[in-house]
């Protein structure tokens, strides 16, 4: 029987999940996602996570509690760095650890430590170790990992292609593309892509906001080499890739985009965002022509509550453009 | 002479007015951290910043007003957001209208140059580097002095006979240090330090319990920042041994690793591989060590949203239990209150004693 191997549906799998299927399915593996967040999942993080940890991580646990006892390993890749410059949130670089020690019977974990500064061929290396827990031949690995980064790259291609993460996983399952949809209003949402993504926990953001009929693009969008270049005004750079980039992002939109408005959507006590937070807010306040909102979300946003700060925030743009419909 | 201020850590503010006017700067002291402190600190700082940007935006903004040109505090090189608080302080005194300039000291292994540029900086009198090296040295001596005594105080506090009397000799032999100048007068003025706080009326029979101290630096060592823990637990007749003091995180930082720092990493291995900036590795490691020799609880201190400290804090129920070693946590912020934190170390003193009568032959 083929070996069942885990992915949490949360924090990197938004990037990287259709890399991770392709790489143990071409093993002979069986993947088995945890499935889209629930309130049960959600319940369950809050219960065995710490209270001081912030709502992601909290939903981590809760994903990893569902698959424990129906998958024989669990993939929680230790993701250091994977652009030479900068590193993941501390929060990424003890995952497989908190995993470990919180949770009293868990499957074993495969958990390699993936840092591209150690080589040029560290990021094959962190996959062969990978497939050789699964006990795979190192030839059937080198294949496995070659279809696996010709699907990443299928993948980012279709996100700068304007497709979000969820669409653009659909498409390369079903290989049909939807029809895309045009927007009276343009809006920036920036934020990590397991708040901005994550349907449960952003409380719908995007769905509501194209039912208001505005069009939303996000940093997956951009170009990667564009907003490596983009100057980010800032005299040291930020150490934590994805704070990195929602901030470069925000400079892009603001200097070399025409958007209508921007919103930050962030988590309750998230560490890297008190800092991308205020440079963000200090950033608009400076460039002043696109309006701003800060979202900040945590296990008790209400519906109702989300939703009344976006239609105001829609209809204040509405106004200040003059094409309230 | 251009006006200089550095970040209030405990005593240490002794040693480094000391270094920066042997350099030619005036010093315009940091007063130490009081609500006042805070709630400016809480004002302007952006609301999940830990506790200690708050306490050093509000030290900040507490001096500058009298004419600060240059402030001196220390960076890092990641992923602890604190090595980003200089930039970020000295964007909102500006936006405050504030026109300071902040000096940044790296670790020196990894930005050589920029370390002597920031020398260069702090020095107007225009020293020979020869020069400089004695002012560093003499500073230096006077930081491991100050050390030493307070390291004293915390064995002699829970034995003392009479209340508070180690902190009122403290306070005094404290003076003694701070008008040393030359190494000869601070080496005497450590010597004599030492003794009379020895002299400090003790018992000797007395039961006394060990806990060891880890967690994020600045809050172990500002007891403005912790509320006198340590004080308070003296005073509960439990000896304090810290993890961290401000000479050995210097060394570490700026030489090379000390071989503490390499064992503790290594007895954090098992549990935390990885460093995650801070001292959330080091936190697990310490509370091994302790639990090794034989302490009888450990005590986390981190500030609120510490994202390192919050690592380790999910990893040290495994570590209190396959040691054998109770922990306690404390997540600390401009909300804690003295009350309920000494109510809920003298639960954990409570516990300890039990657990060790029980361990005891009868």
């Amino acid at each position: 029987m083929a070996a069942r191997v885990g992915i949490p549906c949360s924090l990197l799998y938004f990037l990287y999940y259709p890399t991770w299927k392709t790489f143990f399915n071409e093993l002979g593996a069986q993947v088995i996602p945890s499935g889209n967040t629930t309130r049960e999942m959600l319940d369950l993080g809050v219960k065995e996570a710490l209270a001081d940890a912030c709502v992601p991580i909290k939903l981590y646990f809760g994903h990893v509690q569902v698959l424990i006892g129906r998958v024989d390993y669990l993939f929680i890749p230790r993701v250091v760095c994977l652009n030479r410059e900068t590193t993941y949130c501390p929060k990424f670089l003890g995952l497989p650890d908190m995993i470990r020690h919180s949770f009293k019977k868990i499957p074993p974990l495969i958990d390699v430590r993936i840092d591209v500064r150690e080589g040029w061929n560290a990021l094959s290396k962190a996959y062969r170790q990978a497939g050789l827990v699964l006990g795979a031949a190192r030839g059937a690995i080198a294949l496995a990992y070659r279809k696996a980064m010709a699907v990443e790259r299928r993948f980012f291609s279709l996100l700068q292609e304007g497709w979000q993460p969820l669409e653009a996983m659909q498409i390369l399952n079903t290989a049909i593309l939807p029809r895309k949809q045009k927007g009276r209003l343009v809006f920036a949402v920036l934020g990590y892509p397991y708040l901005v993504h994550d349907q449960y926990i952003s409380v719908g953001l995007l769905g509501r906001l194209k039912k208001m009929g505005v069009e939303v693009i996000t940093m997956e969008n951009l170009p990667p080499r564009a907003l490596y270049r983009q100057n980010d005004h800032l005299e040291k750079r930020l150490f934590w890739t994805l704070g990195d980039l929602v901030l470069r992002a925000a400079h892009y939109f603001l200097r070399h985009t025409r958007i209508d408005g921007m919103i930050h959507l962030t988590a309750f006590g998230c560490g890297p965002d008190s800092l991308v937070g205020k440079f963000l807010e200090m950033a608009a306040h400076e460039q002043q022509t696109v309006p701003f909102m800060s979202l900040s979300i945590d296990e008790h946003s209400g519906e109702a509550g989300i939703a009344t700060r976006l239609e105001a925030f829609v209809d204040m743009v509405c106004r200040k453009k003059e094409v309230c419909l | 002479m251009p006006r200089v201020t550095f970040p209030h850590v405990a005593e240490s503010y002794r040693s480094f007015k000391m270094l920066m006017e042997d350099l030619g700067n005036e010093v315009i002291l940091p007063p130490r951290p009081s609500k006042h402190t805070l709630d400016l600190g809480v004002r302007y700082a952006p609301e999940f910043a830990c506790f200690p940007v708050k306490i050093l935006l509000g030290t900040y903004l507490e001096t500058c007003p009298k004419g600060v040109e240059l402030i001196v505090t220390s960076g890092g090189v990641g992923p602890c957001r604190a090595g980003h608080y200089a930039q970020l302080h000295k964007k909102i005194l500006h936006s405050l209208g504030y026109p300071v300039d902040i000096v940044v000291f790296e670790p020196p292994r990894l930005y050589p140059l920029d370390f002597l540029h920031n020398i260069q900086r702090l020095n107007p009198r225009r020293m020979s580097y020869r020069a400089i090296y004695e002012c560093v040295r003499r500073a230096w001596r006077k930081l491991q002095a100050l050390d030493n005594v307070e390291k004293l105080t915390h064995k002699v506090r829970p034995k003392e006979t009479i209340r508070g009397a180690t902190t009122r000799t403290y306070r005094r032999v404290l003076e003694w240090i701070d008008r040393a100048y030359s190494l000869v007068e601070i080496e005497e003025a450590e010597r004599s330090a030492l003794e009379e706080l020895q002299k400090v009326p003790q018992d000797p029979n007395r039961d006394v319990l060990r806990v060891g101290i880890v967690g994020e630096v600045y809050v172990l060592l500002e007891p403005a920042s912790n509320l006198e823990i340590e004080e308070t637990l003296g005073n509960l007749g439990v000896e304090v041994e810290r993890s961290l003091f401000l000479t050995g995180w210097t060394r570490d930082n700026t030489w090379a690793e000390t071989t503490e720092g390499l064992t503790v990493k290594e007895a954090a291995m098992p549990y935390l591989p990885e460093l995650l900036g801070g001292h959330g590795r080091d936190s697990i490691g310490n509370t091994v060590l302790y639990a090794k020799r034989g302490f009888d609880g450990v005590i986390q201190l981190a500030p609120f949203t510490c994202i390192p400290e919050i690592v380790a804090r999910t990893i040290l129920p495994r570590v209190s239990e396959e040691h054998n070693i109770p922990v306690l946590t404390f997540f600390l912020d401009e909300q804690t209150g003295k009350a309920g934190m000494t109510t809920r170390l003298e639960a954990f003193v409570d516990l300890m004693r039990r657990k060790k009568a029980a361990r005891r032959p009868a």
